[in-house]
């Protein structure tokens, strides 16, 4: 009996009316905790009852609070007939488990029904008195605390990185029981609202044994779904990273040296999950297709790792063979044989096992032993991290998967099973194994992508689903990474104790670019150069990834939101047939979303995407893909060659017109957009010097200019293979589209700029002016005989048109920058498209753009860095310029229509300079810096940038003995204002307090679906209601604001024939203290990070 | 191919004054995103029609939304559903009630019933205020006077406190409930030339002189039986009222109060010979009217007393507006000067408003 949760019922207001003959009434609530309830008085004849109730005790197992919530029922007293239910409001007590969270649940709750809505509010006091638990075999894992942020909290220091955990819990939908068809709607939606936040809270408390088994005490990252799979149930699965925080006191000087070394971890051997034992043989086995009753059916996790140069033509033709031959059916026993049998079956698969081995040789087959045996996957689920923990990244790995769904293997006990099924387990023990089994498939199948590309991490990691009927696609993306071992768990990483890498650090500002692949084993074929920034190590072309830019990396100009959008036919289909239609288009749909990409990256003069995202939505007649990632100017990175058109037919004049005129737009886009994001890329790295590359494909480097005259154009059509163009090849009608798709992208208006990561590249003076929102759009296709041209052309205006509709509605805030810019995509019903978008709008100070970093980093003073920085510079410039020219051959695939010829800029420079950075400059102070003259004040300006930008995105915490403005922001209005936002941070504040995670899951249905304003006026009221519960509950718990905010799921079923429309929604994030950052120190910020700084420089030094 | 469904939610609501303008004004979402197309928003910020129509349509139901919100307008502060700053819903509120002169100078003083809302289409017709608008400005008459009816205290200050208004609108509100509730005729042609705002003067005068509120605290536990109100007029002062028609009815009372004007007026005006030759006429009017007061029916023709019996005979001999305030003046100070006439409180209750009225209401 460890815990007593108390609850008291204080006061109602704005109660609707129950009793139409009096307009009034007669209110009493029901507070029911597990099995146990409790009643109040019944308040006559008012709207707004005073029930000042005693207070209600539950005496329960901690193990029941973190699962259970606290239910809350607002009841109207009839005396004659049944008491009619008024809403209900569920309280999650998990914030109160944890001592360092909230103590006290203390406000006004919206009172909500599934079918009416909020109808008025409640206001409640919940307390919770734990008792200590020495049970070392206790099922509860009170005071593992959870952060939705994908970074490391502000306040907080992580000590360890643990690494993954992940977990899932299964149930039948009640929507889908027998019972469903004698109860009412209400019941129904209530049942599944209960049932879905006790799985969540049970999830949630596995969760946190598994981290307390590693020694950790948070998750960070966590990202729970739901999979709504219709009549085979209901799965809520959830993944995160696990880690030891440190609190870090508000006065205390943050320390940027966040690493704890291995040594003085907890000895914790707890790295395998027990869950996870006895699964090994699965993945080891190779057997072929087997001849099994055909069910479930395992399409193969068909398409494969996209590291950054994603050759086009290659994965291509390669993937669309392996899917075919991937199709393998398997016995429904045998869960994992079929997924190890495609594993190997496929050529893609075997070359990248071939890859991963020789890649592993080496470094040595030592580690390689170690990579085979490690059961845990080296996944995280940050985007952001502490400095130095990212050494390189190497590109996006992800693997997707058609699974049939299978309702064989839940067996209809619907009706013998009661909610409380924390040990269903042993009822249907293969049904989460089996969706286990798949994603493990998953990872292991990511896992291996990340070998390949010679990373032993993935980091940025996230996993989706998209369901159709019975079909579903399983999706997993994450970064391949080396990651610095000193924040890990020993164990947790497979690194070779001799690595290199790890004793010659990178600098910050370039490092993370640097290939952790071997360049004599090339996982795919790249063109490489020596970086741009420090000119010691190679780095590839283009860079994509799933992560956020690192704060310390050197940036030209701005970035901006680059969304490749495709839309493909399918025939409609059943079971195995509709699933291999799904997994063999899978693989053109990732190829053309990857061309598309990268030509919008290339007509941006971009090279590194961020935040990437793919997502492929399945509906029964169309797939829909959308990648969405925010395009970067890199400095280390070389510059993008441009775009160039050629025909297939270069004789016809005609044609060659054509292409000329098509050639003239691109260019001008291009120059136009490289003002827009203000990309001048240093002349410096127009000095070719070079030194021999073993490479073939070795080219010097001939920037092109965009003013070029169409003569040299033509020219450059000959040509082509000599450029570092990009080109792109019109042979069909198809590549036509293509390019007028890629010139139809309207950049956003004057003031306006965007982006799908945290902020923005290349803005760094905030202001404090938030806007988040919410928007949602479904378009019905009218004309069944849609080609996919058409398609496109429809699904691309209408992710445009939305875009143009944000700027519109926020045109008060600019100069302002959508941040976070989250487009799901859906394919609800047959003919209709749904776009659903969260994001948060910022307003930010235009004029100081440019100038305040560097301002900043001057007045930082820190004597140290001024002083390094004024080292006599040593230009050792040994510039040997050997510039090989050779055409590259257009790989001559015919069938490809857009093969490109990625010329890869070559000017090697091979300055010896060994400029750390600043950073690492602190630690060894002996250190001299030697550098290029010329660079150097481009250098103080990316130094400039990364130190402000430190500031913001990273997630050290800013503390600093600074006396804290009291709440004043939140005084005035009797509502406590909450603000929202999906980053991690409140431009202008400081967060002082993490009061727990907010999860929360909502259905709303209608049977009046016109009287309440038609399916836009029925979604709007309740995005606009699930806001409200939100901000209710981040203020109960004495909270200001939800940072991390995420909508994961927004399910809109609408039948405007029976004037009903049905709606769930799940949220997330983190409800926060926040205190405003003090406008009269405008310097405030900077002296943070001077503090931070030199008390590094101690930690250092010392 | 169509847009089915189509929100943008911010968590705080975002609210465009304009289109708000255009919404309380009764246009359609079309007509409104006519009327923001041709004010070049469109050129302004590089946007198309389709945004703006969904722009406009999304705004609307924001409002719909919240028109529930703002029929009590406390509720607003403290409801959860819309985050809006504090600075902004006392614009939103503001906004919502203020409403179209025309439309009031309509309905001013008629009683707010069916029977009337039943005449909105006319006067719509007539004012050119579309009848939407016309709907919630009627509404809300009815609104505020359905809650102040029942509330004891000083009129504008509970309209004030329960619909959250500014002391302007708060005192045009009262003004507007205190017409309705005393069915003050304002229809009437020769009433034709005064303004909602020359009424609105006017009801303040009255509720601030003539009501039981005016007087001060009433002792409530001795009266309890009569509630303490602004609405209505103190009965007991219009009863006192009639005591004033000794001064048309002594013979000598008039020729002295006459006497005392004209000497006071004299050569100190143009219009003298007029003042003195209709002095009688001009006091029996105004008298007879304080007299009239206890009926019913008589209070409704206050104004248009007012008008027949004392403006419009000035105005037929050409008096200045400082005619009239001399004149006044003078007839109001002169009767403290006759020794037998005692209701002086009285007389100076009433001549107060009447005389401030009157300035008021001479005008063209």
């Amino acid at each position: 009996m460890p815990g007593k949760l108390k609850a008291k019922i204080v006061a109602g207001r704005h109660l609707p009316v129950m009793d139409r003959a009096s307009d009034l009434t007669d209110a009493f609530v029901e507070v029911k905790f597990g099995n146990t309830t409790f009643k109040t008085d019944v308040y006559h004849k008012s709207l707004n009852p005073q029930w000042n109730s005693e207070w209600f005790k539950f005496e329960v197992d901690d193990e029941d609070l973190q699962d259970e919530p606290l239910q809350i029922t607002v009841l109207d007293h009839d005396t004659y007939s049944a008491n009619d239910a008024i809403g209900k409001v569920y309280i999650d007590i998990d914030p109160l488990l944890c001592s360092e969270a909230a103590s006290v649940i203390s406000g006004w709750f919206p009172i909500y029904d599934t079918i009416h809505g909020i109808r008025g509010e409640i206001n409640v006091l919940v307390k919770v008195e734990l008792f200590n638990d020495l049970n070392r075999f206790r099922q509860s894992s009170c005071g593992v605390k959870f952060f939705c942020t994908t970074s490391i909290p502000r306040c907080y220091r992580a000590a360890m990185v643990h690494g993954f955990v992940e977990e899932l819990v299964v149930n039948e939908d009640p929507e889908y029981q027998w019972i469903d068809r004698i109860r009412t709607p209400r019941a129904s939606n209530e049942a599944r609202q209960r049932l879905i936040s006790l799985m969540s809270g049970e999830l949630q408390r596995k969760i946190g044994l598994k981290v307390l088994e590693m020694g950790g005490n948070a998750v960070v990252g966590y990202l729970q779904c739901f999979d709504l799979e219709g009549e085979s149930g209901l799965v809520v699965r959830a993944i995160g990273t696990a880690c030891t925080l440190d609190k870090l006191s508000s006065g205390s000087a943050p320390s940027t040296n966040t690493h704890i070394h291995p040594n003085t971890a907890p000895a914790s051997n707890a790295c395998n999950s027990p869950s996870k034992d006895g699964k090994e043989p699965v993945f080891g086995e190779d057997l072929p297709s087997s001849s099994g009753p055909p069910t479930p059916f395992r399409a193969l996790p068909t398409s494969s790792s996209s590291p950054p140069p994603f050759s086009p033509s290659k994965p291509c033709s390669r993937q669309s063979s392996s899917s075919d031959t991937d199709l393998s059916l398997t016995p429904k026993t045998g869960m994992g044989s079929g997924g190890s049998a495609g594993k190997d079956a496929g050529p893609l698969k075997t070359l990248l096992r071939q890859q991963t081995q020789t890649a592993l040789e080496q470094r040595g087959a030592s580690s390689s032993g170690l990579l085979l045996n490690a059961r845990e996957f080296p996944f995280f689920t940050l985007t952001s991290f502490p400095p130095g923990f990212l050494v390189h990244a190497g590109g996006v790995v992800s693997a997707r998967s058609v699974k049939l769904l299978d309702r064989i293997h839940n067996p209809a006990l619907g009706n013998t099973r009661s909610y409380k099924l924390l040990d269903w387990n042993s009822v249907t023990a293969d049904e989460p194994e089996t969706r286990d089994a798949w994603w493990e498939e998953i990872r292991q199948e990511i896992k291996s992508h990340a070998k390949a590309l010679g990373c032993h991490a993935v980091v940025g990691y996230s996993e989706s689903t998209s369901i159709c009927e019975e079909v579903c696609i399983l999706s997993a993306s994450g970064t391949a990474a080396i990651l610095n071992p000193r924040y890990m768990r020993e164990g947790c990483l497979d690194i070779g104790s001799t690595d290199h890498r790890f004793e010659e650090p990178s600098p910050p500002s370039c490092g993370f670019c640097h290939i952790p692949y071997d360049e004599l084993n090339m996982p795919f074929p790249a063109q490489l150069t020596y970086c741009y920034h420090c000119r010691r190590q190679k780095v590839p072309d283009v860079l994509f990834t799933t992560i956020d830019l690192p704060p310390e990396a050197a940036v030209t100009g701005k970035g901006c939101l680059i969304q490749a959008r495709l839309c493909r036919l399918k025939k409609k289909a059943q079971g195995e047939v509709n699933a291999t239609a799904i997994s063999n288009l899978l693989p053109f749909m990732e190829y053309e979303l990857h061309t598309q990409l990268m030509n919008k990256l290339k007509l941006r003069s971009m090279n590194a995407l961020f935040g990437l995202r793919i997502q492929i939505s399945v509906g029964e007649n169309m797939l829909l893909g959308l990648a969405s990632a925010t395009g970067v100017y890199l400095t280390a990175l070389p510059a993008s060659g441009g775009i160039q058109i050629a025909g297939k037919t270069p004789g016809d004049l005609s044609n060659e017109h054509h292409i000329l005129t098509i050639q003239k737009r691109i260019n001008d886009t291009i120059a136009k957009n490289k003002e827009l994001y203000q990309i001048n890329p240093p002349e410096l790295t127009e000095e070719a010097v070079g030194s021999p590359i073993p490479e073939p494909r070795q080219r010097s480097r001939l920037f092109r200019s965009h003013s070029e005259s169409s003569d040299e154009l033509s020219e450059l059509d000959l040509s082509h293979g000599k450029k570092d163009a990009f080109v792109l090849e019109i042979d069909d009608t198809d590549a036509v589209e293509d390019i007028h798709s890629l010139l139809t992208d309207t950049p956003p208006p004057t003031g306006f700029y965007s982006c799908n990561t945290e902020i923005m590249p290349g803005i760094y003076n905030w202001t404090s002016g938030v806007q988040m929102f919410t928007s949602v759009r479904v378009f019905r296709l009218s004309n069944a005989n849609l080609t996919n041209q058409g398609l496109n052309k429809i699904f691309t205006d209408l992710c445009e048109n939305l875009l143009k509709s944000f700027y519109f509605k926020l045109r008060s805030m600019i100069p302002c920058c959508l941040c976070h810019l989250n487009v799901t995509v859906a394919v609800p019903e047959e003919e209709l498209i749904q776009v659903a978008v969260t994001a948060v709008a910022m307003t930010f100070d235009k004029d100081q753009t440019q100038e305040k970093p560097a301002e900043k980093v001057i007045q930082k003073g820190s004597g140290e860095i001024e002083e390094q920085l004024q080292f006599p510079l040593e230009l050792c410039a040994d510039s040997s310029s050997t510039s090989t020219q050779q055409s590259s051959k257009i790989s001559g695939v015919p069938e490809t229509s857009n093969v490109s010829s990625r010329a890869a800029s070559v000017d090697y420079g091979s300055f010896a300079d060994r400029c750390s950075t600043w950073l690492e400059l602190l630690r060894l102070k002996a250190h001299t810096i030697r550098r290029g003259s010329v660079k150097t004040s481009r250098r103080t300006q990316s130094l400039a940038h990364s130190v402000s930008s430190l500031e913001r995105g990273s997630p050290l915490p800013e503390g600093r003995s600074r006396s804290l403005r009291s709440n004043r922001s939140f005084g005035g209005s009797s509502v406590t204002v909450v603000k929202m936002t999906p980053l991690s941070f409140l431009p202008g504040t400081r967060i002082i307090k993490y009061l727990g995670i907010i999860n929360m899951f909502f259905i709303r249905e209608t049977t009046s679906l016109r009287e309440e304003g038609g399916v836009s006026g029925f979604l709007h009221s309740f995005i606009a209601e699930v806001f409200a519960m939100v901000r209710a509950h981040v203020a109960a718990l004495g909270g200001n604001a939800v940072v991390s905010y995420s909508m994961k799921e927004c399910v809109l079923m609408e039948n405007p024939n029976k004037n009903q429309a049905q709606c769930l929604i799940n949220v997330s994030g983190d409800a926060v203290i926040c205190v405003r950052e003090t406008d009269q120190e405008p310097v405030s910020s900077s002296t943070n990070i001077g503090q931070s700084c030199s008390s590094g420089t101690d930690g250092g030094a010392t | 191919m169509a847009v089915e469904l189509d929100v943008f939610v911010g968590n705080t609501t975002i609210m465009d004054e304009e289109v708000y303008q255009l919404w309380l004004d009764g246009y359609t979402v079309n007509d409104a995103v006519k009327v923001r197309m041709e004010g070049g928003v469109l050129e302004e910020c590089e946007t198309s029609a389709d945004v703006l129509l969904s722009d406009t349509m999304d705004q609307y139901r924001t409002f719909q939304m919240c028109e529930r919100l703002l029929h009590s307008p406390a509720k607003l502060a403290n409801q959860l559903l819309f985050q809006i700053p504090p600075h902004r819903q006392a614009i939103l509120i503001e906004r919502y009630y203020a409403f179209d002169d025309a439309f009031v100078r309509e309905v001013l003083g008629k009683k707010l019933s069916k029977g009337t809302k039943k005449d909105l289409d006319d006067i719509s017709a007539k004012t050119t205020v579309t009848l939407k608008s016309c709907r919630r400005q009627f509404d809300n008459f009815k609104r505020v006077l359905k809650v102040v009816e029942e509330l004891k205290g000083p009129l504008v200050e509970n309209i004030r406190q329960h619909f959250l208004l500014s002391d302007k609108l708060a005192r045009d509100y009262a003004a507007i409930v205190f017409f309705a509730n005393n069915r003050f005729e304002t229809g009437k042609r020769k009433l034709q030339y005064l303004t909602f705002q020359d009424f609105a003067f006017c009801a303040g005068q009255l509720i601030n002189n003539w009501t039981v509120g005016a007087v001060g605290e009433p002792v409530d536990h001795q009266r309890s039986s009569r509630v303490y109100m602004d609405v209505d007029l103190d009965k007991e002062f219009l009863q006192e009222l009639k005591e004033l028609k000794i001064l048309i009815t002594d013979k000598d009372l008039l020729d002295q109060h006459k006497s005392l004007v004209c000497t006071a007026l004299r050569g100190k005006t143009k219009a003298f010979n007029e003042m003195e030759a209709n002095f009688k006429n001009l006091s029996r009017g105004l008298v007879n009217i304080a007299a009239k007061l206890t009926n019913t029916k008589d209070v409704r023709d206050f104004f248009i007393d007012l008008v027949e019996k004392f403006i419009e005979p000035c105005r037929s001999d050409r008096w200045t507006a400082a005619d009239m305030r001399l004149y006044l003046t003078h007839y109001t100070n002169s009767a403290h000067i006759l020794d037998t006439f005692k209701h002086q409180v009285v007389w100076d209750r009433y001549m107060g408003v009447i005389k401030s009225c009157i300035f008021k209401m001479y005008h063209d």
